[in-house]
């Protein structure tokens, strides 16, 4: 799953995919605490709580990209990556 | 529950009520008393600061509170404190351009995120448990994406923020995924607990988890290879912001990134991370010397020799003893102070003219030779160049490295010799551009604002001052003697 949130990253060329495949990297990490809490160390709870407090900050984190695409949008009608190269080198 | 445990975050408490402060004079005050709000946020600052160096520096060991989560000790303190004192220049160099036309009525926001950003670095350095730290690196990173988008109507300002926002979250899921492996490994969050866990253990997934998050803190830290965003950023923001991103977030990110390396690693230094940091530095050094030759603006030639001076912090960390604590912190403080110097004639000349490219700085001594002895000065300190501070930070941090020992660190110091020299050429290039060279189009007398001026006149001060008043330094050292840090060295 984190794999493909990479790979999704990498070859996308839409901000919003783009978005989509970090949330994928997020949800892999969450996944990952949660089945690692529960099949080696259930008997304390400490990776459920981290997972808790990561889907705050991935939703936090959503809600700020979100924002600056669609200033993005706003100032040149599309969301594609390829536009964005006005500074470079 | 004991709330006298409170008082062990003096500092971070005491950053809450200045924020709680600006933002209630931003939301109350009538509007046309607004214009003060910058110089009331530097003025609370200043006393912000004078009040912890005065009072956190006294008690001598380290303490620790919410059932080991958080931990402040006096080079915990020390560190704090010059962030504080990098803040503290920032917001006076800004003063002139919150209050600029496109600005005033957002420039409340660029303030108050400001002090989130600095409160989420407090909680980033004082962690010891994971869940703490991602929650400080978040708020350190997230509103910094908002504020480096603050310059609504430039276009460069949404494309560098949309960069830094998805390298952002990309290098934090990166870091989590490292920490979900570490948790896999020992079962633990805690800074101590895993320390102790993984001190007899070795195997693929532990060099996978270091490696993550290494990589993690390395994009904030812009390690190549995890720089890519910086000079884009660096360039599309307003100068304020990046002069922010390129000393305070940079030198929070290195005393944490240093904390973990130590107190958590700490145990499998030689085995798994001494190497990839290594290369690291290596690379770090040597690749952001080279991109900075090529550069014709000036912010973009900034972000790249900010790079090469995060390969030099890291040396700090790789030398993995008290003398590297101290070193780093000292680099730090005059890295911001030479590296402020320098943002703030950039700011001052684009206030008054818009114009950023080291072409336009022909001539500049003919025409405003304050600003180009100002200019002078920042970069011979960060070239590292005798009689200024960036020559003994350069010295201790190298001494440091050294005190390491092996023929490996020897190799690597060396390297970093020679690099410093190819960084003095480009260096220079700005200085030849100021004083040598003729151009016809040169930018013209102006006088720089007052607040620019100041913000000025202080960081010359600590560049002259720093390299000749070593108590400041030996305190350091001290300091870092018997922080809860020198447990951690082997």
């Amino acid at each position: 799953m984190f794999c493909c949130g990479v790979y999704g990253f990498i070859t996308r060329k839409n901000m919003i995919a783009m978005l989509i495949s970090l949330e994928l990297m997020l949800n892999a990490v969450d996944v990952n605490f949660v089945v690692f809490n529960r099949f080696l160390f259930p008997e304390q709870m400490e990776g459920m709580f981290f997972t808790l407090f990561a889907i705050a900050i991935a939703a936090a984190e959503t809600a700020l990209a979100i924002a600056i695409i669609i200033n993005i949008f706003r100032a040149t009608k599309n969301v594609d990556v390829r536009g964005l190269n006005e500074m470079k080198f | 529950m004991d709330y006298s445990q409170f008082l062990a975050m003096k500092q971070e408490i005491g950053l809450l009520i200045v924020f709680l402060l600006v933002f209630l004079y931003d939301m109350f005050m009538p509007r046309r008393s607004l214009r003060a709000l910058p110089g009331f946020t530097a003025v609370l600052m200043l006393i912000f600061t004078v009040g912890c160096i005065f009072c956190c520096c006294a008690h001598g060991s380290a303490t620790t509170a919410f059932a080991g989560m958080y931990e402040t000790s006096p080079v915990i303190a020390a560190i704090k404190n010059v962030l504080n004192v990098g803040v503290f220049i920032v917001l006076v160099q800004s003063i002139k351009w919150a209050n600029s036309e496109p600005m005033h009525y957002r420039r409340g926001e660029f303030y108050e995120l400001l002090l989130v950003t600095l409160f989420g670095m407090y909680l980033m350095i004082s962690a010891r448990h994971f869940l703490l730290f991602i929650i400080g690196l978040e708020a350190a990173s997230l509103p910094l994406a908002a504020m480096v988008a603050l310059d609504k109507n430039r276009y460069e300002s949404h494309e560098a923020a949309v960069k830094y926002m998805l390298t952002a979250v990309f290098s934090s899921a990166v870091f989590m995924m490292g920490l979900s492996f570490v948790y896999g490994l020992t079962g633990s969050l805690y800074f101590e607990k895993i320390y102790f866990a993984l001190t007899s253990q070795f195997s693929l997934m532990l060099v996978m988890a270091v490696a993550f998050v290494i990589a993690g803190i390395g994009f904030k830290l812009s390690l190549v290879p995890f720089h890519l965003w910086t000079a884009d950023v660096y360039q599309g923001a307003p100068t304020s912001v990046t002069s922010y991103l390129s000393v305070i977030s940079k030198g929070a990110a290195a005393f944490a990134f240093m904390v973990i390396l130590a107190q958590v690693f700490g145990s499998v230094y030689s085995r798994v991370w001494e190497w990839m940091l290594y290369a690291l530095i290596i690379l770090t050094i040597t690749v952001g010397n080279l991109f900075a030759i090529r550069q014709r603006n000036m912010k973009r030639f900034l972000a790249f020799s900010s790079v090469s001076q995060a390969g030099y912090i890291m040396l700090g960390i790789i030398a993995f003893n008290t003398m590297g604590v101290a070193a780093m912190i000292y680099y730090i403080l005059v890295y911001i102070f030479s590296n402020l110097a320098a943002f703030g004639v950039i700011g001052a000349i684009e206030n008054a003219t818009g114009r950023v490219s080291m072409d336009d700085y022909r001539g500049l001594y003919k025409t405003n030779p304050r600003l180009s002895f100002t200019m002078m000065l920042a970069m011979f300190s960060l070239a590292g160049i005798p009689p200024f501070a960036g020559f003994f930070s350069k010295f201790f941090i190298f001494t440091s490295a050294i005190n390491q020992g092996s023929t490996a660190i020897y190799v690597l110091v060396l390297i970093a010799l020679i690099n410093t020299i190819i960084s003095l050429y480009y260096y220079l290039l700005v200085v030849k551009a100021m004083f040598i060279s003729e151009d016809e189009c040169q930018i013209a007398n102006f006088r720089s604002s007052c607040s620019e001026r100041l913000g000025m006149w202080i960081a010359v001060a600590g560049i002259l001052l720093l390299g000749i008043v070593s108590c400041v330094y030996n305190n350091l050292l001290d300091m870092s003697a018997v922080s809860g840090l020198a447990a951690y060295f082997v």
